[in-house]
């Protein structure tokens, strides 16, 4: 560390358990009158008896310039520490201070004493009160080594540059949320890893989060890694799902989070790091890996990261959050485990229930058009949100015509029929009757676009309810 | 370049490697469990690979995991691992 917090002039670090330290106060007290002088005196504030005295006992300013050795001398220069020489060499005495009589009668050579700020029985009481409080393991790069090399080259990365999580980004990084850095968020799959607040803001460095994400992370890695969720068989499977995240509230607009258009795309740093923070740290630290625990067949893009904010002040439907009983002032993350979107193409239906129907078609062919039962998020475009919004529709009415247009007859998917045996199996008692194509309590309807434009979009989930992935929606804390 | 310090993003454990089971030399008079994860049509091919155990002299011991989409409660596992010799798993579609 470089020692803005030194004096100009001379500094030197002095011990009186050190007799190096009182061989050099002759020649201390020669150089106080030749060159402004500070002596920092780490264990008794008299020794030594000579002007320019500081008390250190508490060994914070030793700590924060890096003393190994007493005494060390070190030249100050416009805040600036030009160097430093330590313990006792007439040579090097002379040679750095300029002064070629410096030292007579001394010995020639005394290597000096330890300091008290890295005596062990100090130095972890030291880093506690002194230092930045991380506690993660510090690993140096090599002078040669490219950093971003060397990140990829330890299997950190999802395949994208990341961004050098060093100590000073850490901690800036921390300042985003109130929480300490030692709490522990959750239990991470699939190797049950515990995982710090720190280890957190790691991830969400490399990710490219600024500091103000952090809770929305912290928020997301609480709801991916519950029971509800499931996030080790989200992962595991081998079919191509992920977390796709939901923001709702005030933080969407304190972080910058897009709602707008291109929300599920590129181009929003908050959309694109928020998902990515959380992936780095079911990888890095739950240690799930494409090839090992991720089974996925094909994968799709949103396992890089998926997360969008809803369009709340452009709709006329109370939010995600605040149907799912949120007060609008609190800030949330929704997860839910889904594919990748599918565009629903309707540039001509005007009446709102032919336009239901329109999107019903396009959620009945998710996953497959004879699988049933699974969750549905169904993203409303504000072209067509102005339809149900003209026609007095709210959100009750909405998800209720929707729903009665998913029930799916049984004779139409029944397992062999058209020559495609994907299906519900013949004989179980299903003929003649009808299924839901989204698990009650499954469908989630949102706003979300750019204002012009008649697309909506709808994700597909993952195997539901208890037997599989539910949808957790966690508070956002600062 | 300068050196640069960063932190580990890992959770710093390092996976302890532990030997594999020897492999029985014969399969008579051997329990094999068989764990079906209750994917559609693992009882199809567990159920033919019982038939050949069968055959070679092994007993069987026939297991189902709850959902196939979590991993399989601490129970099953210990009851799999305390009254078999080995067990083969069933990832069928």
């Amino acid at each position: 560390m470089s020692s803005p917090l030194l004096p100009d002039g001379l500094v030197a670090f002095v011990k009186k358990d050190c007799p190096t330290c009182e061989l050099v106060v002759p020649v201390l007290a020669a150089l106080g009158a030749e060159r402004p002088m500070t002596i920092y005196t780490q264990d008794d504030p008299s020794f030594p008896a000579i002007d320019g005295v500081v008390d250190d006992t508490a060994l914070e300013t030793s700590w924060r310039s890096d003393i190994e050795t007493v005494p060390t001398l070190i030249d100050v220069r416009d805040g600036v520490e030009s160097g430093r020489i330590v313990g006792w060499s007439t040579d090097d005495w002379r040679k750095f201070t300029g002064i070629d009589t410096l030292g007579e009668g001394l010995p020639e050579h005394r290597p000096g004493c330890g300091s008290l700020s890295v005596d062990p029985e100090h130095a972890d009481a030291l880093e506690a009160r002194f230092g930045d409080g991380l506690d993660s393991r510090r690993i140096e790069f090599a002078t040669a080594e490219d950093p971003f090399e060397a990140m990829h080259d330890r299997g950190w990365s999802d395949g994208l540059p990341v961004v050098p999580p060093t100590p000073e980004r850490v901690a800036r990084m921390l300042t985003g949320t109130s929480r300490a850095a030692d709490d522990i968020v959750a239990v991470v799959p699939p190797n049950l890893a515990e995982v710090t607040v720190e280890k957190i803001a790691i991830n969400a460095v490399m990710a490219g989060c600024l500091p103000e994400y952090l809770p929305v992370v912290i928020a997301a890695v609480e709801a991916v890694c519950t029971d509800e969720f499931n996030m080790h068989g989200v992962l595991a499977t081998t079919m191509g799902v992920a977390p796709v995240l939901i923001v709702n509230g005030p933080i969407r607009h304190e972080i910058g989070m897009n709602s707008g258009m291109n929300a599920f795309g590129q181009g929003t740093r908050a959309n694109s790091t928020i998902g990515r923070a959380l992936q780095l740290v079911v990888r890095n630290v739950g240690g799930g890996r494409p090839g090992e625990v991720d089974r996925s067949t094909q994968g799709q893009p949103g396992k890089v990261g998926m997360c969008f904010a809803e369009d709340e002040e452009g709709s006329p439907w109370t939010s995600l959050a605040e149907s799912l009983g949120f007060d609008s002032d609190v800030s949330t993350v929704t997860a839910f485990c889904g594919e990748a979107p599918r565009i629903i193409f309707d540039q001509m239906t005007q009446d709102p229930d032919g336009l239901t129907e329109s999107i019903a078609m396009v959620v009945r062919a998710n996953v497959h058009p004879r699988i049933t039962g699974m969750d549905t998020i169904v993203a409303i475009c504000p072209e067509h949100m102005a339809r149900f919004r003209d026609a007095g529709w709210d959100r009750a009415r909405f998800e209720t015509e929707l729903t009665a247009r998913l029930d799916v007859e049984v004779d139409g998917i029944l397992r062999g029929f058209d020559n495609v045996d994907e299906g519900i199996p013949t004989g179980l008692g299903f003929e003649g009757s009808t299924l839901p194509k989204v698990r009650p309590g499954g469908l989630i309807v949102v706003h979300v676009g750019g204002p012009a434009g008649l697309f909506s979009s709808t994700f597909g989930g993952w195997v539901s309810g208890p037997m599989g992935s539910v949808p957790v929606t966690k508070e956002i804390v600062r | 370049m300068s050196t640069m310090t960063v932190l580990d993003p890992t959770d710093e454990t390092t996976p302890v490697a532990r030997e594999r089971t020897a492999r029985p030399e014969s399969l008579a008079g051997l329990t094999i469990g068989l764990l079906d994860i209750s994917k559609p049509r693992g009882n199809v091919f567990l159920d033919r690979v019982e038939e050949r155990l069968t055959e070679l002299g092994a007993s069987t011991r026939r297991f189902t995991k709850p959902t196939f989409s979590k991993p399989a409660p601490t129970d099953l596992r210990h009851e799999i691992a305390t009254s078999c010799d080995a067990v083969i798993e069933a990832l069928a579609d």
